[in-house]
């Protein structure tokens, strides 16, 4: 009585095990992106993001005032002031004046400076610089700190990866790129599959069943084998590089997988259905959009998300068939990629970048999973 | 409203023929059921009438009119299909609608009808609702007043009864029935359960391998039955066959008449009354007592090893292994010849 259906099977355990690992898995670098992009580019060196949430222990380097701010108070040569910025909440434990003691003082100490005079900082970080002579120079004395600062994010890493950041930085106009190649790359395929997988799953006609395995042979084609041929094809008949000339590859590319899943749900659909509409007066083409393309819904709508992800994300096809020597028409994949050349040490800005360019896939497998798990077992499952 | 003539009606699948030339006449307002063994071509006989299978060979004609190529929504038929066939994405409102749409009929007209079709069937509750949310009895009545809507001159029915349980069955079948008395059209409907075809037609058209076995009225039918297998077909539990080995001596002058090695004599197990020994007709071992309360189905075996079934009012007394003995009246008996199988 144990392989019955729907008993317990004793391998539950392993089965939640791999959920919960594999649940860690997409989940650890994904929250890891979306927190380290909160965090200026000090908080990403000295913690790892799973501390962020806590107060974390920062060695600062800082500066006091410039000397032309000093002013005389009883015969002394006083300059006063913070060390931090207006509005930020540290404690200050210990600090020096040499970067080869940072720690020689405690917080309310007072230390002798090198070029004369006496500096006291307090564990706020106000501080109080006192000579006899004036102060000289131009700049003000390093201050090295080992501060205790409150959890802090900021949207300023959005704010220069979206609007203020220059051309290297800024991800709005791939974003928008990536847009344009990938919204029409969605909808040309899905509508001229879903003619082709009506034709190929309800029409009679001689040769449809070697049609059906030339498709089915096609999903196996590596797409690498046609970039160059496509390529020489597409500069070859004027269309060069261009949107024009990525929208076609990918939807050259998409076809056969989505021809074969639409076949394959249509053709589960109920005859009687069909031939009920065709004895109601429907014409074929009447059948195709009134009748199937509704009750498709699922498996276009499961094939759009696939085709949306997969163009989204792709940087080869983008890389061959658009991008060519003026950047104009640079893809969210090849500006992350040139960010980990010019930027590769700020990984405020490349996590940032990253979560804009997983931000809508995200959007997408969220708002649509029903269909993307209804859709794929809709051919298969009854 | 229009009758339908068949003349050599053939149908093949390349090479392979699952028709071989049906003939028959079906007057205008008559109920006809096809009945006949899965496989025997009756559906495929109504798919070409709808229009929805190719004709190979031969001619349909609805009323005057050859429709041999003319397009299934040409017809002026409406068919009610076993699955019901709804569109699942329409309200039952939108469904009924549909057909009357693709005619391009008018929106007044169009709620006219479906309200009058609603109103027929008692769905007019259910009209906002979708399908998937209406049980299997509403589901079936909503495809029949979406046939009723189209207002044809011939309804359909391609075993409209089988997916529904027991007792919605013989309900929907009681409706049917009234629905064809009300509206006095054309019915044709296929099914393979003998119960529906005797109560619903006006005439039973048995098939058999892609060809008719015999055409008539239920009693024809089962008074008359034109060969071995109609006889065996119509009537349940099904006659019994004997052959002349099976006989006690007593049977020829019971029955009033010799029986010849080349006869098969069919007797209906609802005609076999208990008898003496003296006056048997067939004599066998009781195997199984099946007791219906109403009846008892009394399955026996003759000393030939001859199977059969006797319907009798009680059980028998007798104890299982004990020989019975039944008698029929002489014109209940039925004769087939063995070599053709045709009645003798």
């Amino acid at each position: 009585m144990d392989n019955i259906a729907g008993t317990k099977s004793s391998l539950t355990w392993a089965v939640h095990l791999s959920v919960v690992a594999l649940v860690a898995l997409w989940l650890f670098p994904t929250v890891g992106l979306l927190v380290s992009s909160f965090r200026t580019a000090d908080q990403i060196a000295t913690s790892g993001w799973w501390k962020s949430m806590f107060p974390s222990e920062q060695n600062l380097t800082l500066r006091t005032d410039a000397p032309e701010t000093q002013a005389q108070i009883d015969g002394l040569y006083v300059i006063e002031g913070k060390l931090f910025e207006e509005g930020k909440d540290a404690t200050i434990s210990v600090w020096g004046i040499s970067s080869r003691a940072i720690a020689d003082f405690n917080a309310g100490d007072t230390a002798e400076l090198r070029k004369g005079g006496t500096v006291t900082v307090q564990a706020d970080g106000s501080y109080r610089m006192e000579n006899a002579e004036p102060f000289e120079g131009s700049r003000g004395s390093r201050i090295f700190v080992t501060a205790e600062t409150p959890p802090e994010f900021t949207w300023a890493n959005y704010k220069n990866v979206l609007i203020t950041g220059d051309a290297t930085d800024n991800m709005t106009k791939a974003f928008f790129n990536t847009l344009t190649v990938t919204i029409p790359a969605t909808i040309i395929p899905i509508l001229i599959a879903a003619f082709a997988a009506y034709a190929l799953a309800w029409m009679d006609f001689p040769g449809r069943a070697l049609l059906i395995a030339f498709i089915v042979a096609l999903l196996v084609v590596p797409l690498q084998l046609a970039l160059i041929p496509l390529l020489r094809l597409h500069l070859g008949i004027g269309i060069g590089k261009g949107y024009l000339g990525v929208w076609l590859a990918h939807t050259g590319f998409g076809l056969p997988l989505a021809i074969y899943l639409l076949r394959n749900y249509m053709v589960g659909l109920p005859r009687d259905i069909i031939e009920n509409a065709r004895v109601d007066g429907a014409t074929e083409f009447q059948i195709f959009t009134k009748i199937i393309l509704p009750l498709s819904f699922p498996a276009l709508a499961s094939f759009a998300i696939f085709q949306f992800l997969w163009t989204w994300n792709d940087l080869l096809v983008s890389l061959v068939f658009l991008i060519d020597a003026t950047g104009e028409t640079t893809v969210m994949t090849k500006q992350i990629v040139e960010l980990l050349g010019t930027r590769g040490g700020n990984w405020e800005i490349l996590a940032t970048s990253a979560f804009v360019s997983i931000s809508v896939p995200l959007l997408v497998f969220f708002a649509m999973q029903k269909y993307l798990v209804r859709g794929l077992l809709a051919g298969s499952v009854k | 409203m229009a009758g339908l003539t068949l003349r050599d009606v053939r149908k093949s699948y390349g090479d392979v023929q699952v028709m071989h030339g049906v003939d028959l006449d079906i007057e205008d307002g008559e109920f006809v059921v096809f009945v006949g063994p899965s496989g025997c071509g009756k559906s495929t006989l109504l798919r070409m009438i709808a229009g929805l299978e190719e004709i190979s060979d031969g001619s349909v004609a609805i009323g005057e009119r050859v429709v041999n190529d003319v397009a299934a929504s040409k017809r002026g038929v409406a068919m009610v299909f076993q699955t019901y066939a709804l569109y699942p994405h329409m309200t039952v409102y939108k469904n009924m609608a549909f057909g009357l749409k693709q005619a391009k009929t008018d929106p007044a007209e169009i709620k006219r009808r479906v309200d009058a079709a609603a109103d027929i069937l008692q769905i007019t509750d259910y009209l906002d609702r979708s399908p998937r949310n209406l049980s299997g009895g509403q589901r079936q009545r909503v495809a029949i007043g979406r046939a009723i809507v189209r207002d044809p001159d011939v309804f359909l029915f391609d075993e409209p009864l089988s997916n529904l349980d027991a007792a919605l069955r013989v309900q929907t079948r009681l409706e049917i029935a009234r629905l064809h008395q009300r509206l006095n059209t054309t019915m044709i409907y296929v099914t393979h359960d003998q119960v529906e075809a005797m109560t619903l037609a006006d005439k039973i058209v048995v098939l058999r391998d892609g060809r008719i076995e015999q055409v008539g009225s239920p009693i024809e039918l089962y008074e008359r039955p034109a060969n071995a297998f109609v006889a065996q077909f119509i009537g349940s539990p099904k006659m019994n066959f004997f052959e002349t080995a099976d006989m006690p001596a007593s049977a020829a002058a019971v029955l009033g008449r010799e029986i010849g090695a080349n006869d098969q004599v069919g007797l209906r197990p609802e005609h076999l009354t208990p008898a003496d020994a003296g006056s048997a007709v067939i004599q066998g071992k009781l195997e199984l007592v099946e007791n219906l309360g109403e009846y008892a189905l009394v399955h026996l075996a003759t000393a030939n090893g001859t199977e059969f079934i006797a319907k009798t009012e009680k059980p028998p007394v007798e104890a299982l292994g004990e020989t019975l003995s039944f008698t029929i009246k002489p014109e209940l008996a039925h004769y087939f010849a063995k070599d053709t199988d045709l009645r003798a």
